[in-house]
């Protein structure tokens, strides 16, 4: 006969839930002003989104470093609460957008910021656990989320999107829990705490590698798929081009983060099992992902594409840092992702901020090359502003993304892998060409291409976001700092 | 003021910005008074400058990113002192010579942006910052080439642009290895340069360091076989970019290869001498050959100045006072006297609109004072006695012949070829009848171009009769960094090929 499990409150120290919790109740509370009353105007849903964050914020900085609650299935060590802090950072960057000049669609809805608040929900449940369970619950729920977020665009290419994206995420939380199950199976147990402790005990034991590599490649094909690393790539461009810009530009950070800290629980597990193959896995995946995604890019006519497969790239860069396991590392990619988004999010804005309704410039794409071409007559400081993200995410500096390709690069030199910081330096050279096109379209070029109106979709709104990504893009170097040593403490509070 | 290089730094920064404001109409002379204001912060800077101490002086240093051993850390010393002078001299007076008027206003603004990065990156003493600056430097540049060049100027300028960003990239994580050793043995991350000095490296290490950072700094120079950016650039960039081009961008590499690489890596500079030697022969006479071939006024001076920035790369790996010096002279009398030659070459452009000498001949009887200006300064690029550039070159060629005679015979051919091809232009420029009925109107050098060229002139005599007041303070710091680098260097044979100097007046 089972025990009865007697539970006391305080040892479930449901502390640790309050941010996931606060962020489900504010999807709920829009999901009940809209039942009370129908006819309210997005800037209410917007603004109260953006304070429901805030309290989020606030719990998640009163949380302590390295607990354990709710069954001990939430874990909250340095690097959870990290990206929590950037994942509602990012969201509250990101979800003024929704307020433009024009209509769309997808914001007359209410449900929108309520799946946008539940997708969050989801992200904060995936770093903030090591039960394999619990993250793919994440997962899953951040994913149906965004899937719906990116279908309410209501255009052909984003039914087309979506159902793209949907079908890759199937797939691949098929490889999740199968990977998961042989892990099971090897161990008995789904706490990557304790999977670390058995599979130790255990690698020496004839047969048992092929069964722990086996685990390896289908997590490692699931989060390839997530992190859109080469071979499983092939997805993004499309539902970048589907979704709506500033969606895209979430899209590019925001699940990538959750799904790298996810990465670095299980993939740093096996390379401290000294598992080299999976770091040489790693690696190969890097440098082709990088590489392979930055010859696309430059044969893109349309800026989105070239900025989805720039992203893809990017993401290469961070997964080198990945494979190194080392404390700089895994700092890295916290800094690099800090100072990405705030680029990244504002390139994408910028592209929302010249999105017409309908593609009145190319027959298929919404924002060619030519659009662009004599920006600079039309709007001088949103083309230097836009210039100034295109020379960030080339790596010039002092421009923030400069700042984390240095610290990647420099972990990389400290690991011993040198070539893979002149890999890294190659590729960014070669990144400059397609970051350039832009810059050269804007600059360079007479603006006879395009009838005057690009900045079509201007508010004042989408301009505090781009101004607030601008200003931070530039000023990066004072904030490099402490991000440096909060994110380097944090990282290694929670011996990564 | 101590803090004069900080404000010699941002003062064209905060101006650039600031000029956003200012009118159309007005913005050139905002332009022209700032850059003054710039060049006369610089004259203060040498006024206050002690020529008798080699050390680095008015050093700055503010943590920046103390977790990762970023400072905002600047010095000058002889070595980079009239560099910065000629840097600010040489903006002013392209500045005051520009033709254009289209967009004029973004053109001064990217140029005070350049002038920004050019002062920042010979005053930093970090690593990170000079390589900050370096970097930045392409981006105004990349704008003035493409948006005031000629038919090509957008291919020429993402070619400009991508050469010198990859080499640099390369030379980046060179730099982020050397920390990473400094960070090994002492414990703590420094990018600082003078942090560096004091690193003792293993030949090997030397080595590929070396090639990493010469990777970033021949791009640049740009030394044979990476030179192929430069002639699309000069020729496709207007007046001003090329003026800029030659005589202060250029200098960035050179420059760097005496900042960084001889006394960081002594023992593979020495190395390295021969290698480096037969490059700087081979730009020196190949270019020179190209130079003669060419039927455009402006390609046949950015091939000159190809191959006299391979003199210049010999004289700093020459390993001896007289070399380094004379080229550091160098540097200062190409970026002069190239820049000039960029002028005039822009001045015949803006009146006729063509560069190939088959459209003209007989100027010399149109325009005669254009002719003398331009005949001055041809002789000052061939190096003739009393100019300036004959001091350098003479200087760099004493100190290489104690390396090797015989390179030091292949590298004076650079004296008769550069006069064959620059008579020959000349020649068919200048002199002969007026055949061309276009060139029978033109009109002589207006005040404008006089006050932009008088002062080079007077430059080009003075320090080619008298360069002591700017030689000592060169010859004082260079004599501290080869007095370092021979405590430093390892191997027998850097020691014995590392000399103060050979010429035994001076050898005390």
């Amino acid at each position: 006969m089972l025990e009865p499990i007697s539970v006391s409150l305080a040892s479930l120290n449901l502390g640790t839930l309050s941010p996931m919790l606060i962020t489900i109740v504010g999807g709920l509370i829009i999901l009940l002003i809209d039942l009370i009353k129908g006819d309210l105007h997005k800037s209410l849903y917007v603004m109260f989104t953006i304070l429901i964050l805030f309290v989020a914020v606030g719990s998640v900085l009163g949380l302590n470093v390295n607990e354990r609650g709710f069954f001990d299935v939430i874990l909250i060590d340095g690097i959870s609460i990290i990206s929590q802090l950037l994942v509602l950072l990012a969201s509250m960057l990101f979800i003024p957008l929704a307020l433009t000049s024009k209509r769309f669609h997808e914001y007359s809805y209410p449900e929108y910021f309520a799946l946008f608040l539940f997708m969050i929900a989801g992200f904060q449940f995936m770093v903030a656990s090591d039960n394999l369970i619990l993250i793919f619950v994440g997962i899953e729920t951040a994913s149906l989320s965004l899937y719906t977020l990116i279908a309410l665009h209501n255009r052909d290419d984003s039914y087309e999107a979506a159902v793209k994206y949907f079908t890759m995420g199937a797939m691949a939380a098929g490889f999740y829990a199968m990977g998961s199950a042989v892990i099971y199976a090897l161990t008995g147990s789904v706490e990557l705490y304790q999977i670390a402790n058995v599979l130790q005990s255990r690698t020496a034991e004839s047969g048992v590698m092929i069964a722990i590599l086996g685990g390896a490649v289908l997590l490692l094909a699931a989060f390839a798929f997530k992190l859109s690393l080469f071979p499983f790539h092939t997805w993004t461009p499309d539902v970048y081009e589907g979704a709506s810009a500033p969606l895209a530009g979430y899209m590019s950070v925001v699940p990538k983060l959750a799904a790298f800290v996810v990465a670095m629980r299980i993939f740093g597990m096996y390379i401290d099992l000294e598992v080299e193959w999976v770091r040489n896995a790693i690696l190969a995946l890097a440098v082709l992902t990088m590489t392979l995604a930055n010859m696309m890019a430059l044969a893109q006519e349309d800026v989105k594409r070239m900025l989805a497969y720039s992203s893809i790239s990017h993401a290469g860069f961070i997964m080198a840092a990945l494979a190194l396991d080392t404390t700089k590392g895994n700092t890295a990619i916290f800094l690099y992702y800090a100072l990405f988004m705030f680029t990244n999010l504002g390139a994408f804005t910028m592209l929302w901020i010249s999105r017409h309704k309908n593609k009145v410039y190319h027959s298929r794409y919404d924002h060619p090359f030519a659009k662009f071409a004599g920006f600079v007559k039309i709007m001088p400081l949103g083309a230097v502003i836009m210039a100034i993200f295109m020379l960030s995410l080339a790596g010039v500096p002092p421009f923030s993304v400069f700042w984390g390709k240095i610290y990647i690069m420099s972990a990389a030199v400290d690991a011993g892998y040198i070539w893979l910081a002149v890999v890294m330096g190659l590729n960014s050279a070669i990144a400059a060409y397609y970051y350039l096109k832009l810059v050269v379209y804007m600059f360079l070029k007479s603006p006879n291409e395009n009838d005057g109106t690009v900045v079509y979709n201007l508010t004042k709104p989408l301009m505090t976001i781009v101004g607030i990504a601008a200003a931070i893009t530039v000023g990066s170097v004072f904030i490099v700092q402490p991000l440096i040593s909060y994110f380097f403490y944090m990282v290694s509070a929670s011996g990564y | 003021m101590d803090n004069i290089l900080s404000i010699l730094v941002f003062f064209p920064l905060i101006a650039g910005v600031l000029g956003f404001v200012v009118d159309k109409k007005s913005i050139r002379v905002y332009g022209i008074s700032v850059a003054i204001v710039e060049f006369l912060l610089s004259l203060w800077l040498w006024s206050s400058f002690d020529g008798n101490n080699p050390g680095m002086q008015f050093v700055e240093l503010v943590p920046l990113i103390p977790d990762f051993g970023i400072n905002y850390y600047l010095g000058v010393d002889g070595i980079s002192l009239f560099i910065v002078i000629m840097t600010a001299l040489m903006t002013l007076l392209g500045m005051i010579a520009i033709s254009i008027e289209r967009d004029i206003k973004n053109l001064i603004l990217s140029l005070l942006f350049l002038e920004m990065a050019m002062v920042g990156v010979f005053v930093s003493l970090d690593a990170i910052i000079f390589y900050l600056f370096w970097e930045f430097s392409l981006v105004p540049m990349l704008y003035i080439i493409g948006a005031w060049g000629g038919p090509l100027r957008i291919y020429a300028s993402i070619k400009f642009f991508l050469y010198t960003f990859t080499g640099s990239l390369i030379m980046l994580v060179g730099m982020l290895f050397m920390a990473y050793l400094y960070q090994s043995v002492s414990g703590v991350w420094s990018f600082s340069i003078t942090d560096w000095y004091a690193l003792v490296l293993p030949v090997n290490y030397q080595l590929w360091l070396f090639v990493a950072f010469f990777l970033g700094f021949a791009i640049k120079v740009p030394m044979f076989p990476f030179h192929t950016w430069l002639p699309y650039a000069h020729g496709q960039a207007p007046t001003i970019g090329s003026v800029i081009l030659a005589a202060v961008l250029l200098k960035m590499g050179t420059y760097g290869f005496v900042r960084f690489s001889l006394p960081l890596f002594p023992d593979a500079s020495v190395m390295m001498i021969m290698p480096i030697a037969t490059i700087s022969i081979i730009m020196i006479i190949y270019t020179a050959m190209v130079a003669y071939a060419q039927e455009d006024i402006k390609q046949v001076i950015a091939y000159s100045s190809v191959s006299h920035m391979g003199v210049i790369v010999l004289g700093t790996f020459a390993m001896n006072a007289e070399g380094v010096s004379g080229s550091i002279f160098l540097m200062l009398s190409h970026g002069i006297v190239s820049g000039a030659l960029f002028l005039l070459v822009g001045v015949i452009y803006d009146r006729r609109h063509t560069k190939l000498m088959s459209e003209f001949g007989g100027l010399a009887s149109v325009m005669p004072k254009f002719a003398v200006i331009f005949g001055f300064m041809l002789m000052a690029s061939v190096g003739l006695p009393l100019t300036i550039g004959f001091v350098g070159e003479f200087l760099v060629l004493l100190g290489f012949y104690h390396l090797s005679p015989i390179v030091t015979i292949l590298a004076g051919t650079t004296i008769i070829l550069g006069a064959v091809y620059m008579l020959t232009l000349y020649k068919r420029t200048f002199f002969g009848p007026v055949t061309n009925e276009e060139n029978k109107k033109l009109n002589d050098l207006d005040g404008k171009e006089m006050i932009a060229l008088v002062p080079l002139v007077l430059i080009v005599v003075w320090l080619g009769i008298y360069p002591k007041p700017v030689l000592e303070p060169i010859d004082n710091s260079v004599k501290s960094l080869l007095t370092f680098m021979e405590k430093k260097a390892q191997t027998p044979l850097a020691k014995e090929k590392i000399t103060l100097s050979q010429t035994s007046k001076e050898a005390e």
